[in-house]
């Protein structure tokens, strides 16, 4: 230590002064943060803690996929925005992966209007905000559709009208968890038979015929048991009553519009990182593979893509959380979402502002960190492995 | 993770652990003694005193006055109540008693400014000292008058909900709406009124709650509801708004009570009593008889209530801590309650809304202030 005489010239202290200045920066900041907070809304007579998320809630919402009375508490309320909010960004996520994939391989086409259609897609979808498109889908949308009375029938059976889509319900007759089960063992049994056929043909070169149809057994199996056991299928059809169709299967346009903005707006930005990850993949991949005799569908699939996927999946993550955060817009066309039901009602009905949008902020940030950590293990699963 | 980086998170989480810890140990420093109310449930209520209020604490109309202008949370348009005019112009029953409170503490109506608020955010903009007065047609309840920190000081408008459905639909009564979507605001009471109101009655219902009022008359208008629900005046005034308005009926039920009035923050007396008399002083204008016209003509009269509204007589004013003509300003500037109701909502208005419960006590209503003396 002799050649270090200055304490300020010593590495290991001056870090360790410098992190607990940081650390009692910090600290005050957030002492001052929550003093002041409840020192004002003591000031000002506001309500302050988390109690209320037991008392009533005392309205309705639209859409429940649990069940949910005006007389369940506010944190039940909570629950369906958050579901509602999960629901929306799960299927979303679905169908913009798809739609993504097919327009990012479709704009580099050799097909000049297949790769155009593409481009001129993504070049208008993305370039127009997301909440004039939801707009568009629901007030543009909604306008055009009948009054249930007049209603656009397909063999009188599903219903389409501005309450939304309406569908039979198909009512199992019996046991459903035997088909279940049934496609449970169904999935199994295919995993292993694609698993055999693979290594037969690396370590053979032989094609096990008839293994790609392996994936079918999953609908297969529950088909046969339902035939087996004999059990029935009653389809609810929907039947106007009163103000609109009761029974049956339905979408509510709220929903439906959503989805669609969502989904086809996220889908041109991952067009685009499709688009890229495949460009990035050097030319002479390809050339190579082709050389190889592999046909144009095997090329894409082996050679192409798995190496694309490492440059797309980052970009594709950010894709999946601006979804699901953009899915707060639903407030603006009454989907009770997350913002909306508890954000919104919940807000208003107690006033506890601070609480409930901490909560809120909570809320999206674990949903946004678990889909990251998704991700990333995805991503390290298809990084590419050195030897 | 890297390594490096450690011992920074470490220390963030322990500055963070350390600051929520040790709050309730230097909180009680203070020596103004802190209203009882419930802490949050993270951090434990201090046993002794809270601290002095970090926020300035001088009193709403110092600060009024040295900004000079009044500042109103408003409707975000609701013909009638507030509503601006093609040149931005503000004007309605509910900027009438912004109107009055400027006209009481400067002796000048156009000193006072606007901000239009949605549903959602009149409370928080209240609370938080963005606007000094909510003139919002904003329902009196007691949970709005407690746990958040408001005061409502009067009532400028009895209101109470009401149903709209189209004419083609042949709804006679709201007993008769079993199983239709229902539209309305997001935030506001009508949500629970119509739970309660469907609940009791045994009636099914599905709702479609929008944040904006604009898009609940567009999705009223595009047919995706069978009824329309706000408070009565709402819906003659969001009435005006549709295609053809004839085509649309009000049910005759009321479903609920609705006062609607001023509110103010908690705990600023003054400020509370400047509020609720000026509403009271175009009442009282109104059964004394004196308008925006004869008010000069009456300061010279002998009847002594007359006199002491318009500040010829005793101090009034001074009591509430503003000039004594206060109400005389009130009167010749914006009117009495009689007169700003024609103006904004009555029988002359497209909206063409009987006095009905907002006549004068003496006339059957509800209107009725206490005597300034």
């Amino acid at each position: 230590m002799s050649s270090s005489p200055q304490p300020w010239n010593n590495p290991k202290l001056r870090a360790f002064a410098i992190q607990l200045a940081v650390l009692f920066v910090v600290g005050s900041f957030v002492w001052i943060v929550v003093d002041n907070t409840i020192t004002n809304l003591q000031r000002q007579n506001i309500a302050s803690g988390f109690g209320f998320l037991e008392n009533p809630a005392g309205f309705g919402i639209a859409l429940t996929l649990v069940e949910y009375t005006e007389q369940s508490s506010y944190g039940r309320a909570l629950l369906i925005g958050f579901l509602n909010t999960l629901l929306v960004a799960v299927i979303g996520i679905f169908i913009a992966t798809i739609l993504g994939f097919t327009l990012g391989i479709a704009r580099l086409s050799s097909n000049w209007l297949v790769a155009k259609i593409a481009t001129v897609y993504i070049e208008v979808v993305r370039n127009v905000p997301l909440l004039l498109q939801l707009f568009f889908w629901y007030f543009a949308v909604l306008r055009a559709l009948p009054l249930p009375r007049e209603s656009l029938s397909l063999l009188e059976v599903a219903f389409l009208n501005n309450r939304g889509i309406y569908v039979p319900a198909l009512l199992l007759e019996g046991n459903g968890l035997v088909l279940g089960l049934a496609a449970i063992v169904g999935a199994i049994s295919a995993w292993l038979i694609t698993r055999n056929a693979k290594r037969k043909r690396l370590e053979t070169g032989e094609i096990v015929k008839g293994a790609a149809f392996a994936p079918l057994l999953v609908f297969v199996l529950p088909v046969l048991a339902f035939l087996i056991f004999g059990m029935g299928l009653k389809a609810e059809v929907p039947s106007l009553k009163g103000f609109g169709f009761k029974g049956g299967w339905s979408l509510i346009p709220e929903f439906v519009s959503l989805l669609l903005a969502l989904s086809f707006y996220t889908a041109a930005f991952i067009a685009e990182n499709v688009r890229s990850g495949i460009l990035a993949v050097s030319k002479g991949q390809t050339e190579a593979a082709r050389a190889l005799g592999l046909k144009p569908t095997s090329v894409l699939r082996l050679v192409i893509i798995p190496q694309a996927l490492r440059v797309i999946i980052p970009p594709l993550t950010s894709q999946y959380l601006n979804l699901t955060k953009n899915s707060s817009l639903a407030v603006a066309i009454a989907y009770p979402d997350l913002v909306s039901v508890f954000s919104g009602t919940v807000l208003n009905q107690t006033g506890q502002a601070v609480e409930v949008i901490a909560i809120t902020m909570t809320i999206y940030l674990s949903l946004s960190l678990f889909t990251s950590l998704i991700m990333n293990w995805y991503n390290r699963h298809m990084a590419l492995v050195e030897r | 993770m890297n390594n490096r980086l450690l011992p920074a998170v470490l220390a963030l989480v322990v500055g963070l652990v350390a600051g929520f810890l040790l709050y309730p140990m230097f909180a009680g420093s203070g020596d103004e003694p802190a209203p009882a109310v419930a802490a949050s449930d993270g951090v434990d209520t201090p046993a002794e005193p809270a601290p002095l209020p970090v926020v300035e604490s001088r009193s709403t109309l110092d600060l009024v006055r040295e900004r000079g202008y009044v500042r109103c949370g408003v409707s975000q348009g609701l013909p009638g109540f507030s509503n601006p005019n093609d040149s931005g112009d503000w004007s309605g029953i509910d900027v009438d008693v912004c109107q009055a409170v400027a006209a009481a503490v400067f002796g000048d109506a156009d000193k006072s400014r606007y901000t239009p608020l949605s549903a959602k955010e009149r409370f928080t903009a209240l609370q938080s000292g963005e606007i000094d007065v909510l003139t919002r047609n904003t329902t009196w309840s007691l949970t709005r008058d407690t746990a958040l920190g408001l005061d409502f000081v009067g009532v400028n408008y009895y209101d109470g909900q009401g149903f709209m459905v189209r004419r083609e639909l042949g709804v006679k009564s709201v007993m008769e709406l079993d199983g239709a979507v229902v539209c309305t605001n997001t935030g506001t009471t009508t949500e629970l009124n119509v739970a309660d109101f469907f609940r009791s009655n045994g009636l099914a219902y599905s709702i479609v709650a929008f944040e904006k009022s604009d898009e609940v008359v567009a999705a009223y208008d595009a047919g995706r509801c069978d009824a329309f629900t706000t408070d009565a005046s709402g819906l003659y005034s969001e009435r005006l708004k549709l295609a053809d308005f004839n085509d649309h009926v009000v049910l005759p039920e009321i479903i609920s009570k609705e006062p609607l009035g001023p509110a103010v923050r908690q705990g600023d007396d003054q400020w509370a009593d400047i509020v609720r008399w000026s509403l009271f002083a175009m009442v009282e204008a109104e059964e004394l008889g004196v308008t925006s016209k004869n008010a000069d003509d009456m300061r010279t009269t002998q009847n002594p209530a007359i006199r002491r509204l318009l500040g010829v007589e005793g101090a009034f004013g001074q009591n509430l801590g503003i000039p004594n003509d206060w109400a005389y300003k009130i009167i010749t500037q914006v009117g009495n309650y009689g007169e700003s109701f024609e103006r904004g909502v009555g029988e002359n208005t497209p909206l063409g809304i009987p006095r009905g419960l907002n006549a004068l006590w003496k006339d059957g209503g509800l209107q009725y202030s206490p005597p300034v003396r």
